[in-house]
């Protein structure tokens, strides 16, 4: 049996420490907007955070999270209202939207580290998140949104 | 010669200003000066090799053509690049999604290194390999193999200020660090190095043992 906190609640699981968070999420917890892409952490879909960093759930054994703060993108704020949620409304930023939890998993870290990221810092942090759709355009422009938003504290 | 013209003669050798020698002295001294800084450089190797006893430069340089072989194989090679952006692969193309050293050298935003390389391999082809320490050097000090001819390389290691402030028992103890032994167990679908760690770390002490000599060039 294992202990894990994630999205700020306590989950006693019976599962193999083998396991990939991804699955834990998903089949036992019951939190699926974490999504499987490739399963060998190329695509970026099961991007969560692990202590405040980004890491490919896919690929992360279910033991690294015990004792950690796992959050998913259910838990990325209270009411749906993270600036790059907002800044995805506002745009209409995702198409088949497969991938976008684990986009703005990745954004949520650059924007907590960088308040003013430019086009090259946008490009480093997330340039291990690819959309089929080709959405890239708006992701762009979703992530300065959700910075100015960030910035003016709205 | 009257005797007045003599005194005058005799005063005039007497207390001219030695020209000649002056210049003579002040060629020397500069050339004492600018071969001084030159040795400044130099002096923080030659302080390391001072703690050296059984010098061989031939022993030396013939072990470190061996830790030449492994230091730019893929395995090595791969996390010491030249860029920021580390190499992948047997063929050592530039990392897949491009993430970047950074400062510490252990990545930026969502791209840090520990984001998908894990504490240990993962079962299966084209999964990230695995290390509790995962990182390339920090953007400081970036220890780069990538393009380095032997005697540059051997010059970098053995400096105290390119090879991570490491004195000569840190750089030969190196040889069974954590990460440098993960080169020999990278996961599936990957090579190692050209010889085993044994055969390695003996090179590698013994290069250092004899005198750590850089080859030419």
């Amino acid at each position: 049996m294992i202990t894990l906190n994630i999205n700020k609640k306590t989950y006693n699981i019976d599962v193999d420490p083998e396991t990939p968070l991804l699955w834990v999420l998903r089949d036992t917890v019951g939190l699926v907007g974490t999504k499987y892409g490739c399963g060998v952490a190329q695509c970026g879909a099961c991007v969560v955070h692990l202590n405040g960093e980004a890491v490919r759930s896919c690929v992360t054994k279910v033991s690294r999270a015990v004792g950690q703060k796992v959050v998913t993108i259910e838990g990325l704020s209270e009411k749906n209202d993270h600036p790059l949620q907002k800044a995805w409304i506002e745009l209409d930023v995702p198409q088949c939207g497969y991938c976008q939890s684990g986009q703005i998993m990745s954004a949520a870290v650059l924007l907590r580290e960088n308040k003013n990221p430019t086009d090259k810092d946008i490009d480093a942090a997330m340039a291990g998140n690819i959309c089929r759709c080709g959405t890239y355009l708006r992701i762009r422009k979703g992530i300065q949104l959700a910075a100015d938003i960030q910035r003016k504290g709205i | 010669m009257p005797l007045n013209s003599f005194i005058m003669k005799q005063h005039t050798e007497r207390y001219s200003l030695p020209v000649k020698t002056i210049t003579v002295l002040g060629i020397l001294i500069s050339v004492i000066v600018f071969m001084s800084f030159g040795f400044k450089k130099e002096s923080t190797i030659s302080n390391a090799k001072n703690e050296i006893v059984n010098k061989d430069s031939i022993e030396s340089v013939k072990a470190f053509m061996d830790v030449y072989k492994v230091l730019i194989s893929p395995r090595c090679m791969n996390c010491h690049p030249s860029g920021d952006v580390p190499l992948q692969g047997d063929d050592s193309h530039l990392h897949t999604m491009l993430p970047q050293r950074g400062k510490n050298g252990k990545g930026i935003y969502a791209m840090k290194c520990s984001n998908c390389h894990q504490p240990t391999n993962l079962e299966g082809l084209n999964k990230p390999p695995g290390n509790p320490n995962w990182h390339l050097p920090p953007a400081n000090i970036k220890m780069v193999f990538q393009g380095k001819t032997p005697g540059q390389l051997a010059k970098q290691l053995i400096n105290p200020k390119t090879n991570g402030n490491k004195t000569l028992q840190q750089l030969i103890e190196h040889a069974d660090d954590g990460l440098v032994k993960a080169g020999w167990d990278p996961g599936e679908g990957r090579t190692v190095p050209p010889m085993s760690h044994g055969e390695f770390k003996k090179a590698w002490t013994t290069w250092i043992k004899t005198g750590a000599y850089a080859p030419k060039p």
